[in-house]
C-alpha cells in the first residue's frame, strides 16, 4: 500500500459525491453530495500534506471545513426558505423563471 | 496577536505533554504506510465507498444522512492515521457533530418523507448524470495514475512539537489574514441565515386587546359560552344548557359534537320545556319522571320572562337535585 491509495479513495468519493449532486432531486441529499466532495478534497489535502512533510495542506483542509460550515448554514437556510414558500424540497420544482 | 499565539502555545504545551509522547508513536507519521495502517485503510475504504454509494442510492433522506455520517467518521480515523490529529478531532466535532446534525435537523423540519420525484424535467438527465460522474472518475483516475509523486516525507519533523501546535503556528502566523477573513465569512453566513429564515410580518400583530375589540365590534358572545347541560336534569356533554326562559342553548354543546351530530336532540328538550311551561297535566309530567316527586308548581307561561325568573331558578335547583342519581347511573 502506498499513499496513492488515499488519493484513489479520495477520487472515488469525489466522483460519487458529484454523481449524487447530478442525479438526486432532493435538495438536501444533493447538498450532502457537495459535503462528500468537500470531504474527499480534504482527504487528498491531508495526504498531500503527509507526502510533502508540510502542515500547509492541513491548514488548507481546516479552512475548507470552516467554509463548508458557512456554506451549510446558508444553503440549508435557502432550502428552508424555499420549502416554506413552495412546500417542496425538490430541486426540479424551482423552475419558476422558466418561460 | 503574538501574545495570543504565545498564550495558546503555552496552553498547548501545558496540556499536551502526555499526548505528545503518545500520539506520534501511535500514528507512526513516517512517510511510508505501515502494515497496521494498511489494514486500517483496507477495512475502512470499502466501508466508506459503500456508504458513499448508500448516499447515492438511498431512498430515504435520513438513511443518506446516516451514510454520510459513517463516511465522515471513517475519514476522521484516516486523518488521525495520517498524522493529522487536529483535523481528525475537528472532523468529528465540526462535521459529524455540527454540520450533519444540522442536516438532520433541517430534514426533520422539511419532512422526512420528502421523496424524489420521478419526473425528468430535463430529458435524459439521468444518463447525462451517470455519464458525467463516470467521466469525472475516469479523469481523476487518469490524473492520479499519471502524476509523479515525490518520495513521501512524512510528518515526523512537522509534527515534532505535536500536530495542533504546528497547525496553530501556521494559522496564527503565516495564514493569520486568511483566518480573519474566514471569521468574517462565518459572521456573514450567520447573518445570511438569519435574513433568509426571517419572515416579514405582512399584517399587524394581533394582540389580546385587538382580539377583544374585534369581538365587541362583531357583536359576538363576549363571555365564555355556557357549559353544556349541567344545570338541568342531565349532567352530560351532549345535553344543551337551558337559558333563563328554559330554552335549550345550542351553542353550549361543544362544536365537535354538533358537527358530528352527536348532541342530544335540542328540539326534544324544547318540547319538554314547552310542556312544563304550558302547565300540562300531572300525568304527562309523571311520565317525565321527577317533577311529580318534587311537586314543583307549574310556572306560568310568560315570554316576557322577568316575573318567571324566581320559580324557574327553583326548578333548576330541583333539577340539579334530581340529576344526582342520574349522573351516578351514567358513571
Amino acid at each position: 500500500m502506498t499513499l496513492t491509495h488515499y488519493l484513489v479513495l479520495s477520487g472515488i468519493l469525489f466522483s460519487v459525491g458529484s454523481a449524487t449532486v447530478l442525479l438526486r432531486r432532493n435538495a438536501i441529499i444533493a447538498f450532502m453530495g457537495v459535503e462528500l466532495m468537500l470531504n474527499a478534497t480534504n482527504l487528498a489535502l491531508v495526504t498531500f500534506s503527509r507526502m510533502h512533510g508540510e502542515l500547509t495542506g492541513q491548514v488548507l483542509a481546516f479552512f475548507v471545513m470552516v467554509v463548508a460550515a458557512a456554506e451549510v448554514v446558508v444553503g440549508l437556510a435557502i432550502i428552508v426558505a424555499i420549502f416554506r414558500t413552495r412546500r417542496s424540497a425538490s430541486i426540479d420544482d424551482v423552475n419558476l423563471l422558466k418561460s | 496577536m503574538s501574545a495570543l499565539v504565545a498564550g495558546a502555545t503555552e496552553l498547548a504545551a501545558g496540556a499536551l505533554p502526555a499526548v505528545s509522547g503518545l500520539l506520534p508513536r501511535a500514528v507512526d507519521s513516517a512517510g511510508d504506510p505501515s502494515t497496521a495502517e494498511a489494514v486500517l485503510f483496507w477495512v475502512l475504504a470499502p466501508i466508506m465507498v459503500i456508504a458513499a454509494f448508500g448516499l447515492l442510492f438511498a431512498r430515504k433522506a435520513v438513511h443518506a444522512a446516516l451514510c454520510v455520517i459513517l463516511v465522515m467518521i471513517s475519514l476522521a480515523f484516516l486523518y488521525v492515521t495520517q498524522g493529522a490529529v487536529f483535523l481528525g478531532v475537528v472532523q468529528v466535532v465540526v462535521y459529524t457533530g455540527a454540520i450533519m446534525m444540522l442536516f438532520l435537523f433541517v430534514l426533520m423540519l422539511v419532512g422526512v418523507s420528502s421523496a424524489d420525484s420521478l419526473v425528468e424535467t430535463i430529458r435524459g438527465q439521468r444518463w447525462i448524470g451517470w455519464l458525467a460522474g463516470l467521466g469525472l472518475l475516469v479523469v481523476l483516475a487518469g490524473v492520479i495514475g499519471t502524476a509523479t509523486y515525490p518520495d513521501p516525507v512524512g510528518l515526523g519533523t512537522a509534527n515534532e512539537s505535536t500536530n495542533p501546535r504546528g497547525i496553530a503556528h501556521l494559522i496564527f502566523g503565516q495564514y493569520v489574514f486568511a483566518m480573519e477573513v474566514v471569521g468574517a465569512l462565518l459572521v456573514t453566513a450567520a447573518l445570511g441565515a438569519l435574513v433568509f429564515t426571517h419572515r416579514r410580518r405582512l399584517t399587524p400583530r394581533l394582540g389580546q386587546r385587538e382580539r377583544a375589540d374585534a369581538r365587541v365590534r362583531a357583536g359576538q358572545t363576549l363571555a365564555p359560552l355556557p357549559a353544556p347541560g349541567v344545570y338541568a336534569k342531565h349532567n352530560a356533554m351532549d345535553v344543551p344548557a337551558l337559558d333563563p326562559y328554559g330554552r335549550p342553548i345550542t351553542s353550549s354543546v361543544p362544536r365537535v359534537l354538533r358537527v358530528r351530530g352527536q348532541e342530544a336532540d335540542a328540539a326534544e328538550y324544547a318540547a319538554r320545556i314547552d310542556r312544563v311551561i304550558a302547565g300540562k297535566s300531572a300525568v304527562e309530567r309523571g311520565a317525565l319522571g321527577y317533577e311529580e316527586q318534587h311537586q314543583t308548581p307549574p310556572p306560568q307561561a310568560d315570554p316576557a320572562g322577568a316575573s318567571v325568573g324566581a320559580p324557574q331558578i327553583g326548578d333548576a335547583v330541583a333539577g340539579v337535585d334530581a340529576s344526582a342519581p342520574d349522573s351516578e347511573e351514567g358513571k
